[in-house]
């Protein structure tokens, strides 16, 4: 029988780095997730059924238990997935990733007291808890700064160095009870366990919520690594595979974020957005007057244009004025305007974000431009318009050193002969810069809220 | 040398991390902005095969501890909502994207 076990192991690993694979292309991606699901569904269920170890005992209190728990898990998963707004994703994927991570400390809670006087074993444990723990607490608190819930970044005096010195603390506190465990009393691990969740609110609750991304995708491949330690701990292929996986892609997909907003991970993590030197771009004194434009004026302008480019950002996810602004882009093309999206890599709060939001409202796929392909094409747009969207249009990443984005790249729109600006108010962007594009000659502003401003100039394009 | 001892030891399963690592860094590479969305979130629901480790440890409990088959419960209801809700999102993302 253990070589059904084997078997199903095996193929769960498969499955997910074949899944994984497919997930990478538009194309083959639900297949590819539908594909580790199943692989998934197979290493659970022969390891309810089939897995054995000297310490092994069934009975029906168990299986009531287990399937009880999986019932109870997979009722409450489901609907969670299936209601939320598409525009609450990121913090779903966050919530989803704590849980993940609470799980593989609780394992190392209940493990500890069974290996004692192992000092391999319980390296394992540790590390699983800890990096479990951590994972657990920072994405409660990324899901928490996501939902709007815990506006602005606390930061204690001095927190990095603060941080720094917790995390060495951590660090040793774990050595220490792996070598010391014998003469220590058991709750030892419940102490540990509440310091890491103590790091683990420290290490984000710094870091401001336009980066959230990138720490949910570290937290991410901690949690990949927490399994794996758990992998390592019961010689178990398919958390190893899957771990190590997550772990390093999840890695991977970290360092791209953090390239495609052109800053370093440690500048992300030890904060640098409002951090001290001042963010609201010191250097420049904002002068210089904005223009808004009517409805009716905008209309005109855009139905007599031969090309608009759409820049979206999360104003338009929050005002859900994803439907509306697809609908506009089909009248426009009705009337013989050339439409198209430009996507910025971290437009939203996390890459692709815009994508998802705009593929539910079924713009086409091939719509969606990205920067390094659109930038080049601003110089024959006519009307460029900008929905909710303000740090990736911010010109201050090219021409202010002193800003907190310099250097990150940017949707070149003031290349093109008008650039309209749809916001709700003048208030500065989310890591609260100032925009010298907004006092651009050729810009003008549209306020409003993005549903109903759209809403209204559909309806002004339509009688023209 | 019990570094190197330890090296000997644990010879395949080093390699195997290696590997992984590799794998890993393979798969992710060259994949387009538009789906680092669904992937992290893809990614997200794998990394719940954390739930095989809770399920050993309720197998594993004795049955008259109470407290540990409490924490392990907590722990499979945990790991099958990072499983189930990972895979379920996922797909809805990604059935977005499907052609018309």
């Amino acid at each position: 029988m253990e070589g059904l076990l084997e078997i199903c192991y095996l193929i769960g690993s498969i499955t997910f780095i074949i899944g994984l694979k497919m997930m990478g292309n538009a194309k083959t991606a639900r297949q590819g997730n539908l594909i580790g699901a199943f692989g998934m569904t197979v290493a659970i269920l022969g390891t309810i059924f089939l897995f054995n170890s000297e310490h092994t005992s069934r009975n029906a209190m168990k299986m009531i238990l287990i399937f009880g728990a999986i019932a109870i898990g997979t009722a409450i998963g489901w609907i969670t997935a299936k209601r939320v707004e598409m525009t609450k994703m990121p913090e779903l994927v966050s919530m989803f990733n704590g849980m993940g991570g609470a799980c593989a400390a609780l394992i190392g809670l209940t493990e500890y007291e069974h290996n004692l006087g192992k000092t391999r074993a319980l390296a394992f444990i540790i590390a699983g808890l800890v990096i479990g723990t951590i994972s657990f607490s920072g994405s409660i608190i990324a899901y928490l700064k996501l939902a709007g819930k815990m506006k602005k970044p606390i930061r204690l005096p001095q927190y990095n160095m603060l941080n720094n010195a917790l995390l060495l603390g951590v660090i040793v506190f774990s050595i220490f009870i792996v070598i010391q465990h014998a003469n220590l009393p058991h709750t030892i691990i419940w102490i540990l366990f509440a310091v890491a969740i103590i790091y683990g609110i420290l290490f984000t609750v710094p870091i401001g919520g336009a980066d959230m991304p990138v720490v949910i995708s570290l937290l991410n491949s901690f949690t990949g690594l927490a399994a794996a330690f758990g992998g390592f701990l019961y010689d178990n292929k398919p958390m190893l595979t899957g771990g190590i996986l997550v772990g390093s892609a999840g890695t991977l997909l970290t360092l791209a974020m953090c390239k495609a907003m052109n800053r370093p991970l440690s500048n992300v993590i030890f904060g640098a957005f409002g951090g001290g030197s001042g963010a609201s771009g010191d250097g420049s004194e904002v002068n210089g007057t904005i223009k808004d434009v009517q409805v009716s004026d905008l209309a005109v302008m855009l139905n007599y244009s031969k090309k608009v480019v759409i820049v979206p950002g999360y104003g338009l996810a929050v005002a859900q004025a994803q439907h509306i602004i697809h609908e506009l882009e089909k009248l426009l093309e009705e009337r013989g305007v050339e439409v198209k999206y430009a996507i910025h890599p971290v437009a939203g709060r996390m890459p692709g974000h815009m994508n998802v939001l705009l593929a539910e409202s079924n713009v086409e796929y091939d719509k969606l431009v990205e920067m390094e392909d659109i930038n080049p094409e601003f110089e024959q747009t006519d009307v460029v318009l900008i929905v909710g969207a303000n740090d990736v249009v911010n010109p201050a990443a090219k021409t202010d050193p002193s800003s907190p984005i310099y250097g990150m790249p940017i949707l070149e729109v003031d290349k093109a002969k008008h650039v309209v600006v749809n916001k709700r108010t003048m208030n500065a962007g989310y890591a609260g810069i100032d925009n010298l594009l907004f006092y651009d000659p050729k810009c003008s502003m549209f306020f409003g809220d993005a549903k109903k401003a759209l809403t209204e100039l559909v309806a002004e394009i339509k009688q023209l | 040398m019990e570094v190197l001892d330890l090296f000997v030891q644990h010879r395949e399963m080093i390699y195997f991390i290696i590997l992984a690592i590799f794998v890993g860094i393979e798969v992710i590479g060259g994949v387009p902005t538009v789906l680092h969305t669904p992937l992290m979130s893809g990614a997200n629901a794998i990394h719940g095969v954390v739930i095989v480790g809770a399920i050993i440890v309720m197998l594993d409990t004795d049955p008259g501890n109470i407290f540990g088959l409490a924490l392990g419960f907590l722990a499979v209801i945990l790991g099958t909502l990072n499983v189930v809700g990972g895979f379920v999102v996922t797909d809805r993302m990604l059935d977005m994207f499907k052609k018309k």
